[in-house]
């Protein structure tokens, strides 16, 4: 199991919610480490649930979920920080912390890890420089823009240097200038060997940018 | 270590921050919860005094052993010599039968009548000043001088000390309830702030649980919170028994002063407030554990 080289693995997965509705249908495919993948698809398709059964935010109905190896649908509540502290989220509604400071908000993963203060202020200013917010670091982030915010957000998911990206929609709300922008900062992570997850609803920005693309089509995996 | 350092010193800034963000809500909790705490504290106090006065009393107690009326000086030897050699026995007078007649006849109003007696009818007594306050001792004594011959009657009055141990006894076992039941109370009070407080912080402890958090890390903050809040609550208990005595103080010196004491009563002593303490923070920490455990068994997924 252990010397599986996938770094994302799903083999007949289901997903049904409470209610009878079904998210996913019996999926299987493979994503291998250092890939860059784009998950397309309608709103509804099944793009948001596959995320969150990667970083065990949903538990899979049927079928089983692995990352690094791991059957994360299967894994104890106790070490489910441990598995997300290996990933780096990027939410679509950002859940950015409006009560504390732009640089205070990149602090928290690391505070949550337990880093000596000092450490932690290092590696943040540096993920604030990387996405380009270094001179925003002291601003709230109600005052900073929608692409401020959502590049604030990518700083909070990579201070962790995480093996495994996940991003939701990251560009949904973005006019195609800053798109682009953070398409590009996307692309310098995959250079360095992140794996990168990317679902989007903008299939040209995928064919510009993917090394593979799965398309989903009401909760089934699409030729 | 210095991660886990790092980690408690984090969750008690930040416990800090948010008590002092609301500094009239956090002082009313302590308010509501010292005064909850302040009535098992005082009730305690109060018993406390209650048995030192008891002991001061009975420390200054006397036994009287009286001889029967033929009772010879060789019988009154005997039984003097006894007597020195008891355990119990810290001071010891004999009074004659002579010189009881004669303070009877001294006294007021009785003068008279001692006077018109035929023959001194009182007999010859020793007057004991006991070791020991305790009535277990004193009861064994009356029991064994009881026995000796030309011993009339053994007079004791530890039946009131017994009575005052029950009734202390008494009391503390209803302090120790009236403890309980506010200790239960003070965990809901806490649980309750606690639960407030979570609903002010949910956002952050949904995006903290996101990126990672472990249960332990959102609940450090909270129980440090609890602690805190109940230790204030303590302390504040504390001061109201504190201050409640002092009152009580002044009243209580000046009726000592008429019976020309200068009893007052103890404060709460620092064992039994150090303990006042460590409850009330245990109990504040206890209701935040089982507020954010609620919390969080619900958030999670399933």
């Amino acid at each position: 199991m252990s010397n599986s080289p996938s770094a994302i693995s799903f083999s007949q997965v289901c997903k049904r919610y409470r209610g009878g509705h079904e998210a996913l249908k019996n999926l299987s495919f493979e994503i291998s480490p250092g890939e860059m993948i784009f998950l397309t698809g309608h709103s509804g398709a099944g793009k948001s649930t596959l995320l969150k059964l990667i970083a065990a935010i949903e538990v899979p109905t049927e079928g089983s979920v692995l990352v690094n190896g791991q059957n994360v649908g299967k894994m104890r509540r106790a070490t489910v920080p441990y598995l997300r502290r290996n990933l780096g989220l990027i939410f679509q509604d950002h859940k950015l912390l409006f009560d504390r400071s732009t640089f205070d908000n990149v602090m928290l993963p690391l505070q949550i890890a337990g880093f000596p203060h000092r450490d932690a202020a290092k590696r943040s200013r540096a993920a604030l420089d990387k996405v380009g917010l270094l001179d925003r670091e002291k601003a709230l982030p109600i005052a900073l823009s929608g692409g401020e915010q959502q590049r604030l957000c990518i700083a909070r998911a990579i201070v962790n240097r995480p093996a495994i990206l996940l991003a939701d929609e990251p560009t949904g709300s973005l006019d195609s200038e800053y798109a682009s922008i953070i398409m590009e900062m996307f692309k310098s992570f995959h250079q360095v060997g992140v794996t990168i997850v990317i679902a989007s609803h903008d299939q040209e920005q995928a064919a510009k940018f993917a090394t593979r693309t799965l398309h989903l089509d009401r909760g089934a995996l699409a030729a | 270590m210095s991660n886990w350092f790092s980690l408690h010193w984090h969750a008690f800034l930040l416990a800090g921050r948010r008590l002092l963000l609301n500094p009239l809500a956090t002082l009313f909790t302590a308010l509501v919860i010292g005064i909850a705490l302040s009535l098992p504290a005082g009730l305690y106090t109060l018993l406390d005094n209650l048995t030192s006065l008891g002991d001061r009393i009975s420390g200054s107690q006397q036994i009287s052993v009286f001889l029967d009326l033929d009772a010879q000086s060789a019988d009154i030897a005997k039984i003097q010599n006894k007597l020195k050699k008891h355990a119990t026995v810290r001071k010891l007078r004999f009074v004659s039968r002579a010189d009881a007649l004669r303070s009877l006849e001294s006294s007021a109003g009785l003068g008279d009548v001692a006077k018109s007696l035929q023959q001194n009818p009182l007999p010859d007594a020793f007057v004991i000043e006991p070791a020991t306050g305790e009535p277990a001792a004193l009861d064994k004594l009356r029991e064994e001088a009881r026995k000796w011959p030309k011993v009339a009657h053994v007079q004791l009055d530890s039946a009131w000390a017994k009575r005052l141990a029950a009734f202390a006894d008494l009391g503390r076992q209803a302090a120790l309830l009236l403890a309980a039941l506010l200790g239960f109370a003070l965990v809901v009070v806490t649980g309750n702030t606690i639960r407030l407080q979570i609903l002010t912080q949910r956002e952050e402890i949904e995006v903290s649980k996101l990126i990672g958090a472990t249960s332990a890390f959102i609940r450090r903050p909270f129980l440090y919170f609890g602690a805190i809040q109940g230790l204030t609550g303590g302390l504040a208990a504390w001061l109201v028994v504190d201050g409640g005595v002092s009152l009580l103080n002044n009243n209580v010196s000046q009726l000592a002063a008429l019976y020309a004491s200068d009893y007052h009563l103890h404060l709460l002593n620092i064992d039994g407030g150090l303990i006042l303490l460590g409850f009330a923070a245990l109990l504040g920490w206890l209701g935040a554990y089982l507020s954010v455990s609620l919390y969080l068994r619900k958030i999670e997924p399933r």
